[in-house]
């Protein structure tokens, strides 16, 4: 039976009905059209899938939409201003911080939530707070140097 | 990837959550933080009829100090846990253990309630609460009870846990005296589960231990207490010769797990290498200097 889910998604009120049984992963891509949350491996591996659900780093194919009823969710999406790209977002273009591009909104969703909470992180806690997210084309050394200069970034503004 | 069709309730008091769950008996489980559960409704090893979300219970989680108790609810989560001064300062065991659980995402949602019922035989947390010698509190329609840890696990992701009742809350110790802990690891390459896990809680008096905890996971088909250990070391004079050869016995009257990860035989001897490393980590941290063999 389908159920109404309210969510509020990047500051905006989103409604859509869904089975319980759907995941978040895909209620955000097929309900709301926000398809910068990626698909992939759908059993909490690979981290590519990954939002901030009411502030905290969460694997969306980890949970079903209907449990975030009522919650906030930020995606990949809500971090651009006005068009202007978030410093980590542009450090990870500046210092090659992807390929393909596949596990980039989880990247830089996990760099978000770490760079909150610590402005001046080390390498070491850099690669834990990435641990759960995974990308099979550059290896980490520019994804760690994209963290690195965005918290520079994020000191001086 | 997608479950087969469910029914969906999300009770807001846990006395509506036990009606639920009395109601629909086998049919139903409960949805707390779901880092489990939906690895197995996903593949559909599991096909609940019914999944009863404990989410919105209000009291079911928090970490609060009763006289020399810790009382943490079960829907608390592992980074709740991992980063509860309470605890680091009471009983840092568990916030050590729970920093080491999968990854930030996992331990964003993953709760303790939810690892101890499921009993994955690789899970952290089990090794913590057999080391403290913790309790916990299940509630079922007609009763209440508190179960040791270490009568709690019975075979692989086996407990005592009845199909009406709901694991609530967890008892641990507040730790005092000249104590050490250690939780230490061998984790499996990709998933971070532990091939090995074992955890110690150790107290000192006069250079001498006086009591001792030592849980292991990964080894067994369930997590247990390795009581064997335990009673080599109570009350041993702490010097160079003090964990000597009693760690070699973690392994005593266990039938070790063998996988494509470790075999069986790997697996013991990891077992007694890491219960000597954890011991001898948490004597550390009590402050009493032992050297190495």
């Amino acid at each position: 039976m389908k159920r109404t889910i309210n969510l509020t998604i990047n500051e905006e009120a989103f409604e859509a009905e869904a089975e319980p049984r759907l995941l978040l992963s895909y209620f955000l891509r097929e309900r709301a059209g926000l398809t910068g949350t990626h698909i992939g491996c759908v059993i909490g591996e690979c981290g590519a899938c990954t939002v901030l659900l009411d502030g905290r780093l969460v694997k969306s194919c980890l949970l079903f939409a209907v449990q975030a009823d009522g919650r906030k969710v930020l995606t990949i999406e809500g971090l651009a201003k006005n068009g202007a790209l978030h410093p980590i977002q542009e450090a990870f273009v500046q210092q090659y911080g992807l390929q393909c591009g596949y596990c980039t909104p989880g990247m830089v969703l996990a760099s978000y939530s770490l760079l909150r909470d610590n402005l001046n992180p080390t390498e070491e806690e850099i690669r834990k707070a990435l641990g759960g997210n995974l990308c099979m084309c550059t290896g980490y050394v520019q994804i760690v140097e994209s963290v690195k200069a965005a918290a520079k970034k994020l000191q001086q503004s | 990837m997608i479950p087969a069709p469910f029914d969906y309730v999300r009770p807001t008091t846990l006395d509506e959550a036990i009606r639920l769950l009395a109601a629909n008996g086998d049919e139903a489980k409960l949805l707390a933080g779901g880092h489990s559960l939906l690895p197995l409704v996903k593949l559909r090893l599991a096909n609940p009829k019914i999944l009863i979300d404990l989410s919105r219970i209000s009291g079911l989680s928090g970490i609060r100090q009763e006289g020399d108790q810790i009382i943490i609810g079960a829907l608390t989560t592992h980074y709740e846990i991992e980063s509860s001064e309470l605890l680091k300062q009471a009983c840092p065991l568990l916030p050590e253990t729970a920093r080491m659980i999968g990854d930030v995402q996992v331990r964003n949602r993953g709760t303790i309630g939810g690892s101890l019922a499921h009993a994955d035989p690789a899970a952290d947390l089990p090794a913590a609460i057999l080391a403290l010698g913790a309790e916990l509190r299940l509630t079922g329609s007609d009763d209440e009870r508190w179960i040791k840890g270490e009568d709690f696990f019975l075979d692989l992701m086996t407990t005592v846990l009845k199909p009406t009742e709901i694991i609530t809350e967890i008892r641990v110790p507040v730790l005092s005296g000249r104590f050490g802990t250690a939780y230490l690891k061998m984790p499996q390459k990709a998933s971070g589960f532990a091939i090995v896990g074992v955890a110690v809680w150790i107290k000192v008096e006069d250079k001498a231990c006086t009591a001792i905890g030592v849980g292991v996971t990964g080894l067994g088909a369930k997590p247990f207490r390795a009581k064997e250990v335990e009673k080599k070391l109570w009350g041993k004079r702490i010097d160079h010769t003090f964990i000597d050869a009693d760690a070699s016995h973690v392994d005593h009257g266990i039938d070790p797990l063998d996988d494509i990860h470790a075999s069986a035989p790997f697996r013991a001897h990891l077992a007694r290498v890491y219960t000597h490393r954890a011991i001898q980590e948490a004597v550390k941290r009590a402050g009493v200097s032992m050297p190495s063999r």
